[in-house]
């Protein structure tokens, strides 16, 4: 999937991977992030 | 100086179906959004019975009647058929029903805010009688109740909380402010629930440890509630108000916070306390948490299971100076995840695991038992959040391969091995680290067990102040033994003053001359 100029909502679980890091995976390959967040679910 | 032990460990669950109707974030938002909503309509037909909880396997394992290892040989799914013996009691603690649990709120309740139906009291004393946990003096703090036409109308007039059982109307919670929104009705439903809770933990620990409770001298509150009032909405203090119900007359206490790592926050803290001499039994406790209360109902009733976040979760954990005896808490040990840690998982695991382990010389294999979030995974598998302790235990062992102690291949062996089935109620604080404690210490003292380290996780960014994670950790051992050398020589000290008491005297003789 080319991820370049898409913009990308992240949803990271914090007993999975944290949102900001899901972001910093997808920046790197050029898309734009307009929300992160990483949920709590316990 | 020796290092602190654990001197004891109590856990308590209240089964409270009708409080997580009313008092559960996830039915109170439902219910402020749609009130018709087809999730509530069919949300009683969802919970269990409390036989059905107290024969419910990973609960029977957090009061301590069955090894976490036990219940892994258990086949899932653990909700169904009577998979083990339905017990009200354990060897750490107790399975409360609700009715009971209502009447300590109403036990631990300072300002009369908490009234309870003359006949529904009527009904319960014969029971509440037979608690070997509750005495006399409790039963008249309980005194015998409120009509239920004055109970009725605060809840129609809405300054007040239902306490239901069913469609029965039993007591409420009133509001203790008329426009503090800290102060309001559901706010004391839940603080008061907290303090009860950790309340009946600090009783079945005073209850089953050879110590005075005017030997406590210090109390570490850490559940995630805030009390307070609207000029200082966490001020605290639950610590104390747990210390004072439990007769903890010569202790002061404060309250510790850290989202769900702030019980082994705690622990580390009361550790410091013990070990540096300040104080010598310091208690940690914590109540539950109500709005938790069937936070994955919706995705538990989507899928035709039982709503399973039917229990208020609590403990209570005694820290003394070193017996020689019980296990100890290894102070050189701690992990923290710090301010620079970063937080993919593989640096959070580094900071609370591989660190400390390096730091001692030791490897991953080292550890007999992690013991980390330690939810039921059953109840957030289907809400899609997996098997939370088998992902961290996966983490551990990733871990370890990167750092070439393992081979890839041998990952499942060693979450077998090294991790448990989760068997703590999603209760945020409760089940973070601190469920196995109290397994933990006896299996180091029957010789089962060498070394476990235990974790704590927190989600600090919820609060919306920090995008930060948090965690810190430490290992249990068997304690060594309070060694000769470690003891006060006395000779030694009389050789040391004569000695100086002697340069004084020469001193002296020299001037004179």
């Amino acid at each position: 999937m080319e991820l370049k100029g898409k913009k990308v909502i992240a949803i990271g679980d914090r007993d999975g991977v944290p949102g900001p890091a899901i972001a910093e995976c997808l920046e790197s390959a050029g898309a734009e992030m307009v929300f992160v967040t990483t949920e709590c679910f316990v | 100086m020796h290092d602190p032990v654990v001197k004891s460990a109590a856990y308590v669950l209240a089964h409270v179906p009708n409080m997580a109707f009313e008092f559960g974030t996830t039915q109170d938002v439902e219910r402020q959004k749609d009130p018709e909503s087809t999730y509530l309509a069919k949300f009683s037909d969802h919970l269990r019975t409390f036989e059905q909880v107290i024969g419910y396997a990973p609960f029977q394992t957090y009061i301590g009647n069955m090894h976490p290892d036990k219940l892994a040989t258990i086949p899932r799914p653990w909700y169904e058929g009577d998979k083990v013996e339905a017990k009200r009691h354990g060897r750490y603690g107790e399975i409360m029903p609700e009715d009971e649990f209502f009447a300590w709120l109403r036990l631990v309740d300072a300002f009369e805010l908490v009234l309870l139906e003359e006949q529904f009291l009527n009904e319960l004393r014969p029971r509440l009688e037979k608690n070997p946990i509750m005495n006399e003096a409790d039963l008249e703090k309980i005194g015998s109740g409120r009509s239920g036409e004055e109970i009725q109308k605060l809840v129609d007039e809405k300054t007040a909380a239902p306490l239901k059982l069913g469609d029965r109307l039993v007591g409420c919670v009133r509001r203790a402010h008329e426009v503090d929104a800290t102060l309001t009705a559901h706010v004391i439903a839940e603080n008061t629930a907290s303090k009860a809770s950790g309340a009946i933990a600090l009783r079945h620990l005073l209850d089953k440890t050879d110590i005075d409770p005017k030997d406590i001298d210090y109390i570490i509150e850490c559940s995630e509630e805030a009390c307070g009032d609207m000029n200082q909405r966490g001020g605290g203090n639950f610590a104390k108000a747990i210390g004072e119900f439990g007769n903890c007359a010569n202790a002061t206490g404060s309250d510790t916070r850290g989202f769900c790592a702030a019980p082994v926050h705690a622990m580390v803290l009361a550790a410091g306390l013990v070990k540096s001499g300040i104080f010598k039994n310091v208690v940690v406790v914590a109540g539950g948490s109500t709005a938790k209360l069937g936070m994955n109902g919706k995705d538990h009733v989507k899928k035709g299971m039982p709503i399973l976040e039917d229990v208020i979760g609590s403990f209570a954990i005694l820290i003394s100076e070193n017996d020689g005896e019980n296990p100890v808490i290894r102070t050189d040990s701690l992990g923290k995840h710090t301010i620079g840690s970063g937080s993919s998982p593989q640096a959070v695991m580094q900071a609370l695991v591989a660190d400390p382990l390096r730091r001692l010389g030791l490897t991953m294999e080292d550890v007999d038992k992690y013991s980390v979030e330690m939810q039921v995974p059953e109840i957030t598998e289907p809400a899609g959040a997996g098997d939370v302790p088998t992902a961290n235990y996966k983490m551990i062992a990733a871990l370890a391969v990167m750092k070439k102690q393992m081979e890839r291949s041998q990952i499942p062996d060693f979450v077998t091995r090294h991790g448990m089935p989760g068997f703590a109620p999603t209760q945020g604080h409760i089940p973070s680290g601190v469920p196995f404690v109290g397994h933990a210490r006896d299996l180091i003292l029957e010789g089962e067990m060498s070394r476990a380290m235990i974790i704590g996780k927190g989600s600090l960014f919820l609060g919306r102040m920090t995008n930060l994670f948090d965690g810190i950790s430490f290992l249990m051992e068997p304690n060594p033994g309070l060694s000769e050398g470690d003891e006060i020589d006395e000779s030694a000290v009389r050789k040391l003053i004569a000695d100086a008491l002697r340069q004084v005297s020469e001193g002296l003789a020299q001037s004179q001359d």
